[in-house]
């Protein structure tokens, strides 16, 4: 009893004490916090209230010239009774599938190829001895990086072009048919691959030249001491080196296999090629702001960004199990 | 290092010199191309007599883009200075956010930070973006382009890790010779992580100017595209044209091919377009590294 008596008078001047020091830390920080306010209002209006307006994939969201985006979504009707109509007729639908298997399939030849590639040109850019040499080589590679997706696209379209581009004038002096490479739907996953790994290629090994750097060059001279040959090198010093940067690439883009994105799809597609070439995000972007059907557009972007989500977590674990790497 | 002559290692640098030259040829081939059809004669495009080298040069097409033709010009600078005052914005605010958020002291930095860094994982997604940037009223307007992606959140990332690593005696020194917050990241912080503030903006600046899709969604009236969407016209178009032909219908697809743009014109369109980044990469470029570098080691 008297313990209490003694502690409880006390509590409280310890409580407005912790909120005295908070306030007195505010202002004494006011500048710094000023400092953030036009990051905190931009999160807020450009990334919060997007995520609140997802509700419209819920919805029967109709555009109201008059009334403000927010109040029109809470406006706007249900879409059935659990707000999951537009899920059903997504999946129940025609496109599904075929959405389904497309970006599954770009994603995964992506990752297949996209993924060593780079790797690879890293491990034997490091075997390159002329400093000069290694730095021209690397400077060019970085070169598509700073193409713009239209440019790369558009010379894709000129270079393989049935009438003019190089690749069909040569099929032609060789005696073959040109091909209409931008019209066949069996061509695209081709083109789209390897063209990205063009682009990529260069910044593609950043990451894993930053992490050859760090090898200490005395390991390699005490190799050849001990007589291991350059292949040798390569296997037991140069690839455990970048062990942990090739695990969490490879989570990142493992992830990422279903969110392929429409910024060069709708670049490179057209009505002919639609078969190999629409994904959900070129779905969305067509259904949604082409043909103005916002709420069943943003429901099939949702259930996109949800796989992915759960992508992403399911490679983490597995990478954590296997290889005790992992992104958290 | 130690000379290494055995025939494995030898097989190697085979291996290695012929897989870096395919690398170079494959990189610069597109390149000429474009650059050796923008220089020919239309009709030796046409007859396809053009491969690495121009035949019969002509700067025509170059005349007809930068005198004839008042979309490039116009487009090219609504580029520049859509890439201008975007990375301005965007350098700006990314600097100063990161500046507050580098410091251990501040308070609630756990939850600004939490704040900051759910949107790349969770985010609403285009429509909602769309319909958001319609309602602000912001539709035609360069806000439209360079508002709604004013913070990379992982260039924001890179800053903070950037500022955390400056050392802390300084900044000290100039607390008590009675510089506030703000004058000490003017005065003392900033002049000092100049290079940090350069690899942002650049990153910034290049994919300001290389975007076309928010132009695509956002801009309607011609004469605001830049010039990345005026690029994407042409492109539509010669695809237009190809895929008449596809379905057969060669006269049609002769009549557009003809009407439209002609080859050359296309062609030196898409180098004008590159040409900026082609001059500036070389030199801009281990900024880039340097920002991918810290980016991939701090992430």
């Amino acid at each position: 009893m008297l313990e209490n008596a003694a502690v409880k008078p006390n509590r409280a001047p310890v409580q407005v004490g912790k909120w005295r020091r908070m306030w007195a830390k505010v202002r004494k920080q006011k500048m710094l916090l000023i400092l953030l306010i036009p990051a905190i209002l931009y999160y807020f209006i450009f990334n919060y209230i997007p995520m609140y307006g997802v509700l419209i994939a819920f919805k029967n969201f109709k555009m109201d010239a008059g009334d403000s985006f927010l109040s029109t979504i809470l406006h706007s009707p249900w879409a059935g009774r659990f707000g999951l109509d537009h899920f059903k007729e997504f999946m129940e639908g025609p496109y599904f599938l075929k959405l389904l298997r497309n970006t599954f399939l770009l994603g995964f030849y992506s990752l297949l190829f996209g993924f060593p590639i780079p790797i690879i040109f890293a491990l034997l850019l490091n075997e390159l001895r002329n400093k000069y040499y290694k730095s021209f080589v690397q400077t060019i590679s970085y070169m598509p990086y700073f193409l713009s997706v239209v440019a790369v696209v558009g010379m894709m379209k000129m270079v393989l072009s049935p009438s003019t581009g190089f690749v069909n004038v040569l099929l032609t002096k060789l005696g073959l048919q040109p091909i209409y490479f931008m019209a066949l739907p069996e061509w695209f996953r081709f083109l789209f691959v390897s063209s990205s790994i063009w682009a990529g290629l260069g910044m593609g090994a950043v990451i894993y030249l930053a992490a050859l750097s760090k090898v200490d060059g005395e390991q390699y001279e005490s190799a050849v001491m001990d007589g291991a040959s350059r292949l040798r090198q390569m296997w037991h010093i140069t690839l455990p080196a970048i062990k942990p940067v090739i695990v969490i690439t490879l989570i990142l883009n493992m992830s990422g296999i279903l969110s392929v994105g429409s910024e060069k799809i709708i670049l490179m597609y057209n009505p002919l090629t639609y078969d190999t070439a629409d994904v959900f995000s070129t779905f969305v972007y067509r259904r949604g702001l082409v043909e103005l059907d916002f709420s069943f557009g943003a429901a099939v972007d949702l259930f996109n960004a949800v796989v992915n989500v759960i992508f992403l977590v399911t490679a983490n674990y597995i990478a954590r199990k296997v290889a005790d790497e992992s992104l958290w | 290092m130690v000379k290494d002559t055995t025939l494995s290692s030898r097989i190697i640098s085979v291996v290695v010199h012929t897989v870096m030259l395919v690398m170079i040829l494959v990189t610069l081939f597109p390149l000429l191309h474009i650059v050796a059809t923008s220089l020919s004669d239309p009709k030796d495009i046409a007859k396809g007599m053009v491969s690495l080298w121009p035949s019969h040069v002509s700067v025509s097409a170059y005349k007809t883009i930068l005198f004839e033709n008042a979309h490039i010009p116009r487009s090219f600078l609504n580029s520049i200075i859509i890439t201008c005052v975007g990375s301005v914005l965007s350098v700006v605010v990314t600097t100063i956010t990161a500046y507050a958020l580098s410091k251990n002291d501040l308070i609630f930095r756990p939850f600004l930070l939490t704040y900051c860094i759910i949107p790349m994982f969770f985010t609403g997604g285009l429509i909602p973006q769309f319909l958001l940037v319609k309602s602000l009223g912001m539709m035609n307007t360069i806000w439209s382009l360079t508002i709604p992606g004013l913070i990379s959140t992982w260039w924001l990332m890179v800053m903070i890790s950037f500022f955390k690593n400056f050392p802390v005696e300084i900044e000290e020194a100039a607390k008590l010779d009675g510089c506030g917050d703000v004058q000490t990241l003017l005065r003392i912080v900033l002049p000092l992580s100049m290079a940090g503030v350069a690899t942002i903006s650049l990153f910034y600046a290049v994919s300001l100017w290389n975007s076309y899709f928010s132009a695509m969604l956002y801009m309607n009236n011609y004469n605001d595209y830049p010039l990345q969407l005026i690029l994407r016209e042409i492109v539509l178009q010669s695809t237009l044209a190809s895929q008449m032909a596809e379905e057969g219908n060669a006269v049609l697809a002769e009549d557009l091919s003809s009407s439209l743009t002609p080859e050359s014109v296309q062609y030196a369109t898409l180098f004008i377009s590159i040409m900026p980044m082609l001059i500036v990469y070389p030199f801009i470029q281990k900024y880039f590294v340097r920002g991918i570098m810290l980016g991939s080691l701090k992430g």
